[in-house]
């Protein structure tokens, strides 16, 4: 780091007395508008030249009640807000929320229902690597491989839409089942997305993973060691890329992550360059489990056997005076799904690691059974606030330009950061 | 039920430190003494190895005596063992001492706590609102703070 000098003439033009204009250090905000900080994000920086010494982090942007929200909110309502945490895999949003419920319930959906749920969480992994990876390329320079996993994120979502009718706030799950089964030809279809993801991977993979500038620019950046990142609490692909082989679904498994044959990546430097090196082979992963899933999916009922937590089906709610009752009883308010008195924590894999719900019910003063019909508290486990928190380790002491790489590696999605 | 080897071994070093315990839904539960909060992770930390400050969270349950109730959740990644630790604060005494000194996540997660709920953290060296704006009246997940209470507009001050 060469030594800053000012200029003689600029020297000569500065009021003697006045040292602050003689400093060297300068403080550059960075956001929360701006286009690289994906999202709202605000860094205030001190700068040396071109290098930055200290940096501070404020987020808080996006801050909308989440949690408050879901308070207000029956437990099947509350899953709409769910969608909005992570806004690029809102599906495991979803199912993490009604996994939690349900085992507060102690209820279990039948295994075509759990098959369909591991199927809809694979397929928005995927799309929110791709888009973390083809973001962080773009902003690297790579706009091909930006339109690349785009067009493949694109054929992702069309089977989310097919399934639900819904791309980004999916809202695919509910307390006790899923909404629908799976549309006719759907498994098909995703056998034929499977195919084109890998072929968007492989393309990808020779621009970017032996391309000089982008190793240049992503190697030995960003580095953060493995003890650093647990003090910190990171979990997800960027734990992974320091080295920790942690994975919700291989050591707490949920769904039926545990009948199927996949590894977890792990990187060995923490830097940039694994992170996005782990989030490629973690594709590569979930498209073995897609594979699987289309195999082995059994038929049967989607949903579970509970006529106190699942809705009739519609002929039975329009057919029959039984099924019109059980329809109002689980829709009207001050009834709905009763969730005996206690707390859970729930934590599946998210795109950017452990996503936790933290759900407590506990009986108001008008509740007669000891139950609620909605949260006393839910709490969120943000996967991405670890990271933000950690971030300014990350940027200290490399250069200005290296913050954009080193943030897009990180994928903060201000929707689950701020809540 | 049989005691944790994790409460066996607060009980040793603090006796009066665990409250009560529970393993309900499977998740493995102590209810600590929030006063002696920092010696019962300094022994699950150093002992137990539990390394990584999953959640710091709170709930408010008004109209209960105590009011508040911090929840902490702890994995250790080398073992993938679990443990949630539970301290009960008084509304008049809504403080507990910061985890910062041993996880520097907890820096953010106390910051949102007292953003949200107005519980201080002794020697946290950072307690800031960190979701809302410096001038927001009030701790919005309390439950005395209604979903529809509106907030002064905040402009430039000249």
């Amino acid at each position: 780091m060469p030594e800053l000098e000012t200029l003689p003439e600029v020297k000569a033009a500065l009021p003697p007395d006045e040292p602050e204009f003689q400093q060297k250090e300068m403080l550059l905000n960075i956001g929360p508008a701006h286009p690289a900080m994906h999202g709202i994000i605000r860094i205030q920086t001190k700068l040396e030249g071109e290098l930055v010494v200290e940096s501070d982090v404020e987020i808080g942007y996006l801050h909308r009640a989440f949690e408050k929200s879901c308070e207000e909110s029956t437990w099947n309502q509350a899953i709409i807000y769910t969608d909005r945490l992570n806004y690029v895999s809102a599906p495991i949003n979803n199912i993490g929320y009604c996994l939690a419920v349900e085992k507060l319930l102690g209820i279990e959906l039948p295994p075509r229902g759990q098959y369909i749920r591991t199927l809809l969480c694979e397929i928005a992994r995927i799309s929110d690597h791709l888009t973390c990876v083809g973001a962080s390329a773009m902003e690297l320079g790579g706009f091909t491989v930006f339109l690349y996993m785009i067009k493949g994120r694109e054929y992702l979502w069309e089977l989310i839409e097919e399934y639900c009718g819904a791309r980004v706030t999916t809202m695919t799950s509910r307390v006790g089942g899923m909404p629908y089964d799976l549309p006719e030809g759907w498994l098909d279809k995703c056998t034929w997305v499977v195919k084109e993801i890998r072929e968007i991977l492989n393309e990808c993979d020779i621009l970017l993973t032996n391309n000089r500038i982008f190793v240049e620019r992503m190697e030995n950046i960003g580095v953060m060691s493995a003890e650093r990142a647990i003090a910190w609490g990171w979990t997800g692909p960027c734990l992974r890329g320091s080295g920790v082989a942690y994975d919700v679904r291989k050591d707490f498994p949920y769904l039926v992550y545990d009948q199927l044959d996949w590894e977890v990546p792990i990187g060995r430097r923490g830097d940039n360059l694994d992170r996005y090196l782990v989030r490629m082979e973690e594709m590569e992963q979930s498209c073995r489990i897609i594979e699987q899933c289309v195999a082995k999916i059994p038929g049967g009922p989607v949903n579970c056997d509970n006529k106190k937590v699942v809705l009739p089906d519609k002929k039975d709610t329009y057919g029959n005076i039984e099924g019109l009752m059980n329809h109002f009883k689980l829709i009207m308010y001050g009834h709905g799904i009763r969730v005996p008195e206690g707390e859970v924590y729930f934590p599946v894999e998210g795109g950017n690691g452990e996503l936790g719900y933290y759900i407590v019910s506990h009986p108001d003063e008008h509740s007669k059974d000891g139950c609620n019909d909605r949260a006393w508290r839910v709490r969120c486990r943000p996967p991405c606030l670890p990271m933000v928190a950690g971030l300014h380790e990350m940027i200290n002491n490399y250069m200005i330009a290296d913050i954009v790489p080193t943030f897009g590696s990180v994928n903060m999605i201000g929707g689950e950061l701020d809540r | 039920m049989s005691k944790f080897p994790e409460h066996i071994a607060i009980e040793k070093a603090n006796p009066t430190a665990v409250l009560d315990w529970h393993e309900r839904f499977g998740d493995r539960t102590l209810i600590v003494e929030a006063k002696q909060i920092v010696e019962v992770v300094r022994t699950l930390k150093d002992a137990f190895g539990y390394d990584m400050l999953v959640d710091l969270t709170c709930v408010d349950y008004l109209p209960r005596r105590p009011r508040f109730e911090m929840v902490y959740h702890f994995l250790n990644v080398e073992s993938k063992a679990r443990l949630r630790v539970k301290a009960q604060l008084e509304e008049s005494h809504a403080r507990v001492a910061s985890l910062m000194e041993f996880y520097p996540i907890a820096d953010w997660f106390e910051r949102e706590v007292w953003d949200l709920f107005g519980i201080k953290f002794e020697g946290h060296t950072n307690l800031k609102r960190i979701m809302l704006y410096e001038e927001f009246e009030g701790h919005p997940l309390r439950k005395d703070y209604p979903k529809t209470k509106r907030q002064p507009l905040m402009g430039p001050q000249n």
